[in-house]
């Protein structure tokens, strides 16, 4: 049977997987692109840093993981203030032409918490630049209102802080933001094995933003495939409409025919 | 020749004066079309690099997509 679903749509643009995998902490570029594959993801977080100009042998992202193949979203990793985040993205769009990007502006070194002020700020400013901007944030359902009215084209609460591998800690207020949204509602960072995909995709998330719990799982193929089916699994069980919940007992044999 | 000092990517280097800046990436074997360029905080346009001459103390930042979350 094959599973009726709509494609994910970001910007108007189509997607045909609802898994989008970062690709830092890998190893090295190969088990990164490797890895990639095997999620099945369509589109891939990559940051902006210096070119190494000592080192020229150095390998290139670009030469693993095929632009025109693969939808490269640049982010604002390590950007505590709207006027770096600005500056990161556009210098990615000058790159090649990017304008889809996420926008992560942070507040505190220890917890990578979001900043939301210089968040709002920093998307209005990249939005009337033409910018579609996906937007890393916590997961306050009334700052991801603002970042909606602000012109985000994507929002992005955390599960839990960045790498933190904690999993889903308020599913309460992710389906709040759910029910007030039509925007892609995708749960970025915090995610630490497969289940926890497939809760955000249960709770009715459009997509998930993993990196670290498959970089760093003691076998990153096997946990990029397990990403895989953890979303596919969760977007079924979301579409396919869960039973309700009950305190009491309610046998699952008939009761006529008992010996 | 006179020299100058700019600074690439953070690091002093001294370079001839009047040197054009398509000149300097050219000789750091950098692939244009994967990196973004800056000169002084300001973004360039990679198609005029050659209509740009590098004067003292300029810094350019020459930056390129790696792995990220």
């Amino acid at each position: 049977m094959k599973f009726r679903d709509k494609k994910l749509i970001i910007a108007n643009k189509k997607f045909n997987s609802r898994l989008i995998v970062g690709t830092g902490k890998y190893k090295n570029m190969k088990e990164c692109a490797k890895a990639i594959k095997l999620s099945g993801a369509d589109i891939v977080t990559v940051a902006v840093r210096r070119v190494n100009i000592t080192n020229k042998k150095k390998p290139l992202l670009m030469d693993y993981i095929d632009p025109k193949k693969i939808t490269y979203l640049p982010n604002t990793a390590g950007c505590f203030n709207s006027r770096d985040a600005l500056r990161t993205l556009r210098l990615a769009r000058e790159i090649g032409g990017w304008k889809l990007v996420k926008l992560e502006v942070l507040g505190d070194k220890k917890n990578l918490f979001p900043e939301m002020i210089e968040t709002l700020k920093s998307t209005e400013i990249l939005t009337k630049e033409g910018f579609k901007v996906m937007v890393y944030c916590n997961d306050d359902p009334l700052m991801a209102k603002r970042l909606e009215n602000s012109g985000a084209c994507a929002i992005m609460p955390l599960a839990a802080p960045i790498g933190s591998g904690l999993g889903i800690q308020n599913r309460v207020n992710l389906q709040i933001i759910r029910n007030q949204t039509k925007l892609p509602l995708i749960v970025d960072a915090g995610l630490g094995q497969a289940s926890d995909a497939t809760i955000a995709m249960e709770l009715g998330c459009d997509g998930v933003l993993v990196n670290t719990a498959i970089a760093k799982a003691k076998k990153p193929f096997e946990m990029a495939l397990a990403f895989k089916n953890g979303v596919i699994a969760g977007r079924q069980s979301f579409l396919s409409g869960r039973i309700e919940k009950n305190l009491m007992g309610n046998a699952s044999s008939p009761n006529k025919g008992i010996i | 020749m006179k020299k100058i000092k700019i600074k690439v990517n953070g690091k002093t280097k001294l370079i001839f004066e009047n040197l054009k800046l398509s000149f300097l990436i050219k000789s750091l074997k950098i692939p244009l079309n994967k990196v973004a360029i800056e000169l002084n905080q300001e973004i360039v346009d990679k198609k005029e690099l050659n209509k740009i001459t590098l004067k003292k103390n300029d810094k350019i930042e020459i930056v390129h997509f790696i792995g990220g979350g």
